[in-house]
C-alpha cells in the first residue's frame, strides 16, 4: 500500500481555523477574567482570518483532496464566506448580551468557533464520514453553548432536549448512510452518484437509506414532523445562543441537503421528492399556524423558522440545479433575517430582562421610532413584504417549484404565507399601535450594536431594491 | 455461515429496542443515553456486516469514527445530565416540561 | 454623462426633502430650507441644461432604465427615462416653478400665524413640496406606465397633504379628503386604461406600447355583450378619465376650488402650474395613441371646451381672491384639454408652458396680497392696494393680462393658437367648442379684471384704511418678478415653432390630415410680430378688451351696477353661487348612493359574509389549530421522540408501498 500525501491547499481555510481555535481554547484557560475581551477579540480576527483565506482561494473549479473525502468549490466558498460574515455579526451581537447577562466567558466564543470549523467541514464534504464529522463538530458545539448557562434550569432542559433528540436524529441519518453504503459499496458521493445512476444497487435498500437520511436532514433543518425541539431550543437557550443556533447552522444544513440528495443521490429523486414535498407542506402549514398562538416572540421565531424551512425546501422539490440555487438564496437572505430578528431581541435585552416577549414591543414606536422602524422592516422581509429581500426569497423559490410543475404547492405555499403575514403584522401593530408596558426608555446601550442592528435591518431593504448580485451569485455557484 | 440479511437484522433489533427505550423511559435520563449508544451500536453492526460482504474496508472505518465522536457525544450528555441534576435535583425525564406550547 | 445629470435631477429633491422631512427638529427652519432650495436649484440647473440640449442643441429622444426591480413575465418594474422635447419641457418649468415657489415660501409661511414656531410644520411643509417636485419629475420623466402611474399616484398624496396642511381647520380637512375621492374616481379610470393597455400590448413601456399600436388598431371588444368598441377607444377614454380627475375636467373639477384651502405657494406649485396639467402631458406624451381615435378626440375636445367656459362663468361671482384665480385656472385647463382634442397638442402644451408661468404668478402676487392683508382673502374688504404694493401691483397686472390674452403676453400666443386651430378641424363639436372658447375669452377678461380694480384701484374698505398694509418682503418679491419675465416674454419667441411643429417635432405624433397648428401656420401667420398687430381686429382680443373695459365700467365707474344686476336676475346667480350644483348633484346622487350602497355592503356583505363569514371564521380556525397544534408541543422529550419515529414509520409505508 503507497501512501500518497494530500494536498493541504484546498483545507487551508478549515486548517487555520482549526488551529486558531486550538489554539485560542488554550489561550482561554490561561487568560485571567481582566482579559475576557482578547477571546473575543482572538475569535473575530479568526474569522477575518478565515473569511480571507476563503476569499483569496476563490474559484470555480472543483478541487478533491484527502482521498476524495473532502471538496472546495464555488458552492462551498459562497456559502463559507456568508457563514463567516454572519457569525462575526452573531459574536458581535453576542458579546454585549452575555456582558448584560453576566455570564461573560470565553468558552462561548470558542465553541462558536468550533462550530464554525464544523460548518465549515460539512460545506465541503465529499463523503459520508466527512460529513458526519463536521456535523458532530457543530453539534456538540452546539449542545455545550445552550447549556452555557450552567444555573439557568430552562437553558439546561433545552440542552438536554436538543441533545437527546440531535443524537437520536444523528443516529437515524447514520442508518440511514449504513444502508447506502450497503447497497452501493462506496461512501464517496460522487462513486455513490455513479452506482446508483449505473442501476446496480439494490434500489429497497436505497429507499431505505434514502429515508433515514430525509429524516436526518429535515430533523437538523428543524422541518415538520421533526421540528419538535426548534421551539423549546430556540425559547429555552440564552437569546445569543438562539441567535447562533437560528441563523449560520442553517447554512451548513442547506450544504447537507445539497450535497446528500443532489450530488450524491440524485438518480433517486423519485424517491425523496415525494417525502422532501410532504415536509414541505407540513413545515409551512405548521410553522405559519402555531405561530400565531406565540406570545413569545423567541419561539414565535422558532415557528417562523419551521414555516421558512419548508419554503427553502420548495427549492429543493424542483430539484433542479435553479431550484437549489434559488434555496441557496433564499438559506443565505433567511439567514441574514435572522440575524436581524434575533439580533434585534439581543441587543434589547439587558440585565434581568430578556425582552422577549411580543408583548415587550408594544409601544416602542413611542419609545424609540428608530429601532421600530428597523423592526418594522425586518419583520416585512420575513413576512415577503416588496421591497425587502424577504419579498425576493420566497419569490425564486415559488418560482421555481412552478418551473418543475409543482404549482399546487406553489398555491399552499402563498397561503400559508399570507398565514404567516399575520403574526409579524401583529408585532408591528404592537409596536405601532399599543401602549408600552415598559417603564422607562428602550434603547440599546452600546451603540455598536445600535448600528449593527440598523445596518442589518437596513441591508434587508437595500437587498430588496437591489437584489441582482446577490440572486447572480448564487445561480452562478451551482 | 451467518448471511448478511441475518446481521442487518441484528442491527434493526437494536434500532427497534433503542427507540422503544428513547419514548418508553419516563424515568431515567441516563437510560436515553444508553439508548443513543444502542442505536449507534446497530448503525456499527450493519456497517461492519456491509464492509465484510462487500470486502470493503471502508465501512470499518467508519465505525472507528462513530465510536470516537460517540464517546465525545457521551461526555457533553453526561455533562449536560449534571447540570440538570444541579438545577431540578431531579434527571426525570418527566420533570424535563417546563418549555412548551 | 447625461444618464448621471438625469439621475440627479430626479433624485436630487427628493434628498432634500428627506433631510427636511426626517431631521427637521434637527437642522431647524433655516436648515430645513436651504437643503430643500439646494436639492431644487440643483434640479433646476440641471433641468435647464437638459431643456438646452433638447430644444436648442436638438440633442436624440433619450430612452434608458435607471434601475429595474425586476421583471416578470415579461413586465419589466423598472425606473425609466424618456427625455425629449416634452419631458425636458415640462421639466423645465416643474423645476422652475417649484424653485420660485420654494423661496417664496420663506416669506409666506414666515407670516403664516396658524401655527406655533416650535412645532415643525415649516420643515414638514419644505419637505413636502420638494417631494412634489420629485413625484412630479418622475411622472414627466416617465418611460413606461407604471412609473407614469406612480408619479401620478405621488403628487396625489402630496397634493392630498397639502391641501390638508392646516389641519386643524376642518374646512382644510374636508377639502383634502374630497379632492382624494374626487381624484379616485379619476384614477379609477386611469388604473382600467393601463390594465387595458398591459392586457392588449403586454408591456408597460412607451416605446413598445406606441410600436404596436398599428397592429393593434383595429381589435375591437365587447364590455357590453353584443356591442363593440374599438379597443383603442375605450383604453384612451379611460386614461382620459384619469386626465380629468388630475387636470380638473368638468365632472370632475369639483375638488379644484376647494384645494384653495392650501396654502398659497401650494395652490400657484400644485394646483395652477404643474400637478394639474399632469392630464395634459399625459395626453400629449400618448399622441400617437389619440390621433387613432377620432371618437377618443371628441371626447376630450367637448369636455374642455364645456369646462373652459363653464367653470369661466363660475369666477364672476367669487369674492375669494384664491377662488378667482382658481376657476381661472379650470377655465384655462379647460382650453388645454380643447387644444388636445383639436389634435393641437403643441398649443396645448404651449399653453401648459405660458400657463404654469402667468398662473404661478398670479397665485403668488395674490399670496402677497394675502400676507399684506393678514391673511383676509375676502376681496371685498380690500381696495386701493395699488399705492401700497407696487411691486405686487405690476406682476399682477402683467399676470392677468398674460391670461386674458392680451397681444403680445405670452397667454396671447398660447391661447389664439388654441382657437385658431380650432377652427381649422372639423372634428365633431369643434364649432360647438369654438364657439364656447370664444365666450369664455370674454368672460377671462371680465372676471380678471373684476377682481383686479377691486383689489387694487376702487375705494379703500374700511380694513385697508384702518390697518398698515405694506408691500411683500425681498424673499416674497423677486420670485413674482421672475415669474413676470417668462410670462410676459416667453410666447414672442416660442410662437413660430410652436405652430411650424418643429419645437416638439418627433416627441409629439400627429397625423398629417389632422395637423391643425401646420394648418394656422401655412394659412395665417406671418411673423409673431404681424401676428400681434393683426390681433387688434380679431375677434378674441375685442372679446378680451372688452371684457375688460366693462369690468372697468361694472366695479370702478359704476359700482352699484352688479347689486342691480344680482337683484334682477336672482335665478342666475343662484345657479352660478351653486356652481351648476354639482356639489349638489353628487350629495345627492354620489355620495347618498354611494353611502347607501355602502351601507348595505357594510351590513350585509362585509360584516355578515366578509367579516363574520370568511376573515372572523377563517382566523378562528386557524387560532383553533393553532392552539390545537400547539398543546401537541407537550414538552416532554418521549413525545417529541415518538413523534418523529412515527414521521419515519409513515415516510417508510409511504417509500417502500
Amino acid at each position: 500500500m503507497n501512501f500518497v500525501i494530500p494536498s493541504f491547499a484546498p483545507a487551508i481555510p478549515e486548517i487555520t481555523l482549526l488551529i486558531l481555535a486550538s489554539l485560542i481554547l488554550v489561550a482561554d484557560t490561561f487568560w485571567s477574567k481582566r482579559f475576557q475581551n482578547a477571546t473575543y477579540y482572538a475569535t473575530q480576527a479568526s474569522l477575518l482570518v478565515a473569511g480571507y483565506l476563503v476569499l483569496s482561494s476563490f474559484s470555480v473549479e472543483q478541487v478533491f483532496t484527502f482521498n476524495d473525502s473532502f471538496v472546495r468549490d464555488s458552492f462551498a466558498d459562497v456559502l463559507k464566506l456568508f457563514t463567516v460574515a454572519i457569525t462575526l455579526g452573531i459574536f458581535l451581537f453576542a458579546r454585549e448580551y452575555l456582558v448584560q447577562h453576566r455570564f461573560m466567558s470565553g468558552e462561548f466564543f470558542v465553541l462558536g468557533l468550533f462550530g464554525v470549523l464544523g460548518m465549515f467541514v460539512m460545506i465541503s464534504a465529499n463523503n459520508f464520514i466527512t460529513m458526519y464529522l463536521g456535523l458532530e463538530i457543530m453539534s456538540l458545539a452546539m449542545y455545550a453553548m445552550i447549556a452555557l448557562r450552567k444555573y439557568d434550569g430552562v437553558a439546561v432542559e433545552a440542552g438536554m432536549k436538543y441533545f437527546v433528540l440531535g443524537a437520536l436524529a444523528t443516529g437515524m441519518l447514520l442508518y440511514g448512510f449504513s444502508m447506502i453504503y450497503g447497497a452501493t459499496g462506496t461512501i464517496t458521493f460522487p462513486e455513490m452518484k455513479a452506482v446508483i445512476a449505473s442501476g446496480e444497487a439494490d434500489g429497497i435498500v436505497l429507499a431505505f437509506g434514502v429515508v433515514f437520511v430525509v429524516i436526518g436532514l429535515a430533523f437538523k433543518m428543524g422541518a415538520v414532523p421533526f421540528h419538535m425541539w426548534m421551539p423549546d431550543v430556540y425559547h429555552g437557550s440564552p437569546t445569543a445562543v438562539t441567535l447562533y443556533l437560528g441563523t449560520a447552522p442553517k447554512l451548513a444544513g442547506f450544504a447537507m441537503v445539497y450535497r446528500l440528495l443532489y450530488e450524491a443521490m440524485p438518480g433517486l429523486v423519485g424517491d425523496w421528492q415525494q417525502l422532501i414535498i410532504i415536509i414541505s407542506i407540513l413545515s409551512m402549514v405548521i410553522g405559519s399556524i402555531v405561530a400565531i398562538a406565540q406570545d413569545n416572540l423567541k419561539r414565535m421565531l422558532a415557528y417562523s423558522g419551521i414555516g421558512h424551512v419548508g419554503f427553502l425546501l420548495l427549492g429543493v422539490i424542483a430539484a433542479t440545479d435553479d431550484g437549489f440555487s434559488a434555496a441557496m438564496f433564499f438559506i443565505i437572505v433567511y439567514a441574514i433575517t435572522g440575524v436581524a430578528g434575533f439580533g434585534m431581541i439581543t441587543a434589547l435585552s439587558r440585565t434581568g430582562f430578556e425582552f422577549d416577549r411580543v408583548a415587550d414591543f408594544k409601544g416602542l414606536n413611542a419609545k424609540n421610532p428608530w429601532l421600530a422602524l428597523m423592526m418594522l422592516i425586518v419583520m416585512f422581509s420575513m413576512a415577503g413584504i416588496p421591497p425587502f429581500v424577504g419579498f425576493w426569497a420566497k419569490i425564486v423559490v415559488i418560482e421555481e417549484v412552478v418551473k418543475a410543475g409543482f404549482t399546487w404547492i406553489a398555491v399552499i405555499a402563498v397561503i400559508t404565507a399570507v398565514i404567516s403575514a399575520f403574526y409579524y403584522l401583529r408585532v408591528v401593530k404592537s409596536m405601532y399601535f399599543d401602549k408600552s408596558e415598559i417603564q422607562g426608555p428602550v434603547e440599546i446601550i452600546s451603540p455598536a450594536l445600535h448600528w449593527g442592528v440598523s445596518f442589518v435591518a437596513i441591508l434587508l431593504l437595500a437587498l430588496g431594491l437591489l437584489p441582482g448580485s446577490l440572486i447572480d451569485l448564487c445561480y452562478l455557484s451551482i | 455461515m451467518i448471511a448478511l440479511s441475518d446481521y442487518l437484522l441484528f442491527g434493526a433489533v437494536l434500532f427497534m429496542i433503542s427507540m422503544a427505550g428513547i419514548f418508553l423511559n419516563r424515568k431515567n435520563v441516563i437510560v436515553l443515553l444508553m439508548s443513543i449508544e444502542l442505536l449507534l451500536l446497530a448503525v456499527n453492526t450493519n456497517l461492519v456486516a456491509f464492509s465484510h460482504y462487500l470486502n470493503d474496508v471502508t465501512g470499518q472505518i467508519f465505525v472507528f469514527f462513530i465510536l470516537t465522536v460517540a464517546a465525545a457525544e457521551a461526555a457533553i450528555g453526561l455533562a449536560i445530565i449534571v447540570l440538570v441534576f444541579r438545577n431540578r435535583k431531579s434527571i426525570n425525564v418527566d420533570d424535563l416540561d417546563s418549555l412548551k406550547g | 454623462m447625461l444618464h448621471e445629470i438625469l439621475t440627479v435631477i430626479l433624485l436630487a429633491p427628493l434628498v432634500g426633502a428627506m433631510i427636511a422631512g426626517l431631521f427637521g427638529r434637527q437642522i431647524g427652519r433655516a436648515g430645513a430650507h436651504y437643503s430643500t432650495i439646494a436639492g431644487v436649484a440643483i434640479s433646476a440647473v440641471l433641468s435647464f441644461y437638459v431643456f438646452w440640449l433638447y430644444v436648442f442643441q436638438g440633442a436624440t429622444e433619450y430612452n434608458a432604465a435607471l434601475y429595474t426591480w425586476m421583471v416578470s413575465d415579461g413586465i419589466n418594474f423598472q425606473i425609466g427615462f424618456m427625455i425629449d422635447k416634452l419631458s425636458a419641457t415640462m421639466m423645465l418649468v416643474v423645476t422652475f416653478v417649484s424653485l420660485m415657489v420654494h423661496i417664496y415660501t420663506i416669506g409666506y409661511m414666515d407670516h403664516d400665524e396658524d401655527y406655533s414656531h416650535d412645532n415643525p410644520y415649516y420643515q414638514r411643509f419644505f419637505s413636502y413640496i420638494s417631494l412634489f417636485t420629485f413625484s412630479m419629475l418622475s411622472l414627466v420623466m416617465a418611460n413606461n406606465f407604471l412609473q407614469l402611474f406612480f408619479g401620478w399616484e405621488a403628487v396625489g398624496l402630496v397634493s392630498y397633504l397639502l391641501i390638508g396642511f392646516y389641519m386643524k381647520r376642518e374646512s382644510a380637512i374636508q377639502a383634502n379628503l374630497k379632492a382624494f375621492l374626487v381624484n379616485r374616481v379619476g384614477d379609477f379610470g386611469f388604473i382600467l386604461g393601463i390594465a387595458v393597455v398591459f392586457v392588449y400590448f403586454g408591456t408597460m413601456d412607451y416605446k413598445e406600447f406606441f410600436a404596436q399600436l398599428t397592429t393593434q388598431k383595429d381589435v375591437m371588444i365587447e364590455i357590453i355583450p353584443g356591442v363593440e368598441w374599438s379597443m383603442i377607444t375605450v383604453m384612451l377614454i379611460l386614461l382620459f378619465i384619469g386626465a380629468m380627475g388630475k387636470s380638473a375636467q368638468m365632472p370632475l373639477h369639483v375638488w379644484l376650488p376647494e384645494s384653495m384651502e392650501g396654502p398659497t405657494p401650494i395652490s400657484a406649485l400644485i394646483h395652477a402650474a404643474t400637478m394639474v396639467t399632469a392630464g395634459i402631458f399625459m395626453v400629449a406624451r400618448l399622441s400617437p395613441a389619440y390621433e387613432l381615435s377620432e371618437v377618443a378626440l371628441s371626447v376630450v375636445l367637448i369636455t374642455g371646451a364645456l369646462t373652459a367656459f363653464l367653470m369661466g362663468l363660475l369666477g364672476l361671482i367669487q369674492n375669494d381672491i384664491k377662488r378667482v384665480v382658481a376657476y381661472s385656472t379650470l377655465s384655462q385647463l379647460g382650453y388645454m384639454t380643447a387644444a388636445l382634442g383639436a389634435s393641437a397638442y403643441a398649443a396645448g402644451m404651449f399653453h401648459v408652458l405660458t400657463h404654469a408661468f402667468f398662473k404661478a404668478l398670479l397665485f403668488l402676487a395674490a399670496g402677497s396680497v394675502i400676507i399684506a392683508m393678514h391673511h383676509i382673502q375676502d376681496i371685498r374688504q380690500m381696495g386701493g392696494l395699488k399705492k401700497y404694493m407696487p411691486i405686487t401691483y405690476w406682476s399682477m397686472l402683467i399676470g392677468s393680462l398674460a391670461l386674458i390674452g392680451f397681444p403680445g403676453f405670452s397667454g396671447f400666443f398660447s391661447k389664439d393658437s388654441i382657437l385658431l386651430s380650432l377652427q381649422a378641424t372639423d372634428r365633431f363639436g369643434a364649432d360647438f367648442a369654438f364657439i364656447l372658447l370664444m365666450m369664455g375669452v370674454f368672460v377671462t377678461a371680465f372676471y380678471s379684471f373684476r377682481m383686479f380694480f377691486i383689489v387694487f384701484h376702487g375705494e379703500e374698505s374700511e380694513y385697508v384704511k384702518t390697518h398698515k398694509i405694506k408691500e411683500s418682503p425681498l424673499v416674497v418679491t423677486i420670485p413674482l418678478i421672475l415669474l413676470a419675465i417668462p410670462a410676459l416674454l416667453m410666447g414672442l419667441p416660442m410662437i413660430e415653432p410652436m405652430l411650424n411643429g418643429s419645437y416638439f417635432a418627433e416627441a409629439i405624433v400627429i397625423k398629417p390630415e389632422n395637423d391643425t397648428m401646420m394648418w394656422v401656420y401655412n394659412n395665417y401667420f406671418h411673423g409673431a410680430l404681424d401676428m400681434i398687430i393683426h390681433s387688434f381686429v380679431t375677434l378674441p382680443v375685442i372679446l378680451a378688451l372688452s371684457g375688460v373695459a366693462l369690468a372697468w365700467f361694472m366695479y370702478i365707474k359704476q359700482p352699484n351696477i352688479p347689486g342691480k344686476l344680482k337683484q334682477m336676475c336672482p335665478r342666475g346667480h343662484y345657479v352660478l353661487e351653486n356652481a351648476y350644483g354639482f356639489d349638489r348633484l353628487n350629495e345627492i346622487v354620489f355620495v347618498n348612493g354611494t353611502r347607501k350602497l355602502g351601507q348595505f355592503f357594510t351590513r350585509w356583505v362585509d360584516v355578515k359574509l366578509i367579516d363574520t363569514g370568511m376573515v372572523t371564521n377563517t382566523f378562528m380556525a386557524i387560532a383553533h389549530s393553532a392552539n390545537g397544534l400547539r398543546r401537541t408541543q407537550t414538552g416532554y422529550m418521549y413525545h417529541y421522540a415518538f413523534v418523529m419515529i412515527f414521521g419515519l414509520l409513515g415516510m417508510l409505508i409511504w417509500v417502500l408501498w
